[in-house]
């Protein structure tokens, strides 16, 4: 993908307050809207005490940005974005430690509507943590004219 | 035949914030988003307050679709855990004085959560309430709403199935 693109995609997450506090980076972007993100492991964002598993809120924000990233770097999208629905399934505890990456997928546009699909991994990059499926709004920036 | 005086009311709420407290406070991920937790009798508000670390849309701004998510969701698992802690407390079955960080009481696993965003979240405190709608033996089903100003006008809304902690395994051996 060209070095603007991804230079928007920098500049985009750097904007984000919420994904600089999960300290997300982007990974990767490629051409049809499909985005990966990766976020370290942070105590601070233990759901689970007992064993050190993070909160699934920390992995859906990784997922819900890369989602809302793939539908805004689609070919057809106008500009703008915001979540409109979206459906986590979490299959296995992430483990302790380890990094998490989400891949997110545009595969889908149409003139108001972005579907994304997203998968979220550990360092066992065979068997996912959680997968999203979301549906995202596309519209032009604010101020914009459509 | 003589009853027992009721307890004084101090006692008894004493009792209830503080296990509320320690389940809330052992939760590493809740303290980073700020979310606390009002209690009036059983009922419970979570309430987490605006902090610039929950924005996700600079230029509007709008809170995170994901710090909202996870609003959401943590109101729904501490809702479940407090429902079991309430009845096993008021039972006498549970001494709340005997949770600290390394005995609490297993918390319920999330299976899925579907997210249903109404309008963007405000750069405001933000409210939610829990409520179980269905809660088995090992599956429970939550509905959560989240709103800001008005209470009538939810920015967000939830529904997500959980896995409850088995009853009889050993709470959190050390």
């Amino acid at each position: 993908m060209t070095p603007k693109v991804e230079t928007i995609a920098h500049q985009f997450l750097e904007a984000l307050p919420h994904a600089k506090a999960l300290s997300m980076t982007l990974v990767e972007i490629s051409e049809g809207g499909r985005v990966v993100l990766s976020m370290p492991y942070d105590a601070r964002l233990v759901g689970d005490p007992a064993s050190g598993v993070l909160h699934g809120g920390a992995v859906y924000a990784l997922l819900d940005t890369a989602s809302g990233l793939a539908s805004m770097l689609h070919a057809g999208s106008a500009g703008s974005t915001a979540t409109l629905g979206m459906r986590v399934d979490y299959m296995r505890p992430a483990t302790p430690g380890q990094r998490i990456t989400a891949e997110a997928v545009c595969y889908n546009m149409t003139r108001t509507v972005a579907f994304v699909r997203a998968t979220a991994t550990d360092d066992d990059t065979t068997r996912p943590v959680a997968t999203t499926n979301a549906t995202f709004t596309n519209e032009p920036r604010r101020g914009a004219r459509s | 035949m003589t009853r027992k005086p009721p307890e004084p009311v101090q006692v008894i709420k004493q009792r209830r914030d503080s296990a509320l407290r320690a389940l809330v406070n052992g939760v590493p991920y809740i303290q980073f988003m700020g979310i606390e937790f009002d209690r009036r009798g059983d009922e419970l508000t979570a309430i987490m307050p605006f902090s610039e670390n929950l924005i996700g849309n600079p230029i509007l701004p709008a809170l995170h679709g994901g710090a909202t998510a996870g609003f959401l969701e943590v109101t729904a698992i501490i809702e479940l855990a407090w429902q079991t802690l309430w009845e096993d407390m008021e039972q006498g079955r549970l001494d709340p004085t005997s949770l600290d960080p390394a005995h609490l009481p297993r918390l319920p696993k999330t299976i899925d959560f579907t997210v249903d965003y109404l309008r963007s979240g405000l750069p405001r405190d933000a409210y939610a309430r829990a409520r179980v709608n269905r809660s088995g033996r090992r599956y429970a089903s939550v509905h959560v709403e989240a709103w800001q100003d008005n209470r009538s006008r939810l920015f967000a809304q939830a529904t997500g199935h959980f896995l409850m902690p088995s009853r009889d395994a050993p709470r959190n051996e050390d």
